[in-house]
């Protein structure tokens, strides 16, 4: 049988959709080297998202100084606590950006710092409960001037 | 190298406070190049511990990805009346530590 040559308007439809493809396919890509760390944090263990609220600025300025907020959902008791919070970045020479431990006398696992992002990318928090258990977020940011580009 | 940290002067017994530190530091990724065409060499701190009262509730793991004069907050259940020592250490694997005290009522 001799395929039907697309119509018009599945032809047009494609050439739409190419350019969103082209776009969108590296920003959702995560890198290797990125997963590779967030494997060797957790040792190879599952990781669900869910539990951790990671909040940083949808558009950011300045890469240099990006803020970022924390937080892992726990009793923080003896038995049930958050021992650490990874965050991991895409696109910086370096994806480990920064480890926080806590202990139950924390009160709570939620914590503030400022990081450099050298450009647009998603950011991982992944946290590891007293159980063993591994949790995540991500966050999706757009950087209009990235850090470790200065003249 | 100038420090700002915050600690509430009192709390209440069982409240959680936040503490904040602002350390004046470049934080030099040792991925840059400078004026001279060569690599700046790395210069970072490594580590922030907090302690109160003898007992570890913050610690931090900085990487060069930390933004220059790093900037921390975090919390920590007041129980008793004493101090909390904030520790950080530097890329030659210097230690230094500030005191601020904690009244619980």
């Amino acid at each position: 049988m001799i395929q039907k040559p697309p119509s018009r308007r599945t032809f047009l439809g494609m050439g739409l959709a190419a350019p969103l493809i082209l776009k969108m396919s590296p920003a959702l890509a995560t890198p290797e080297e990125m997963q590779a760390a967030i494997a060797t944090f957790t040792g190879g263990a599952p990781v669900t998202e869910g539990r951790v609220t990671l909040t940083i600025p949808l558009l950011v300025q300045n890469g240099n100084a990006v803020p970022l907020t924390v937080e892992a959902e726990s009793p923080m008791t003896e038995a049930d606590h958050v021992k650490t919070i990874g965050i991991f970045n895409e696109v910086n020479p370096l994806p480990e950006t920064v480890y926080f431990h806590f202990t139950p006398a924390s009160g709570i696992a939620k914590t503030q710092t400022r990081i450099r992002l050298n450009g647009d990318q998603f950011v991982h928090a992944v946290a590891q409960m007293s159980d063993g258990s591994f949790w995540s977020a991500k966050t999706n940011v757009i950087v209009t001037a990235p850090a470790c580009r200065e003249a | 190298m100038t420090t700002m940290i915050n600690v509430p002067e009192t709390a209440a017994k069982g409240e959680i406070v936040e503490v904040k530190v602002l350390i004046s530091h470049p934080m030099e990724t040792g991925f840059r190049i400078g004026m001279d065409g060569a690599r700046v060499p790395r210069d970072i701190l490594h580590a922030l511990v907090a302690t109160y009262n003898g007992v570890e509730v913050y610690r931090v793991d900085i990487r060069p990805s930390v933004s220059a004069n790093p900037f921390f907050a975090f919390h920590l259940r007041a129980e008793e009346s004493g101090e909390v020592v904030i520790a950080w250490t530097n890329e030659t694997g210097q230690t230094f530590a500030e005191t601020r005290p904690i009244t619980v009522t």
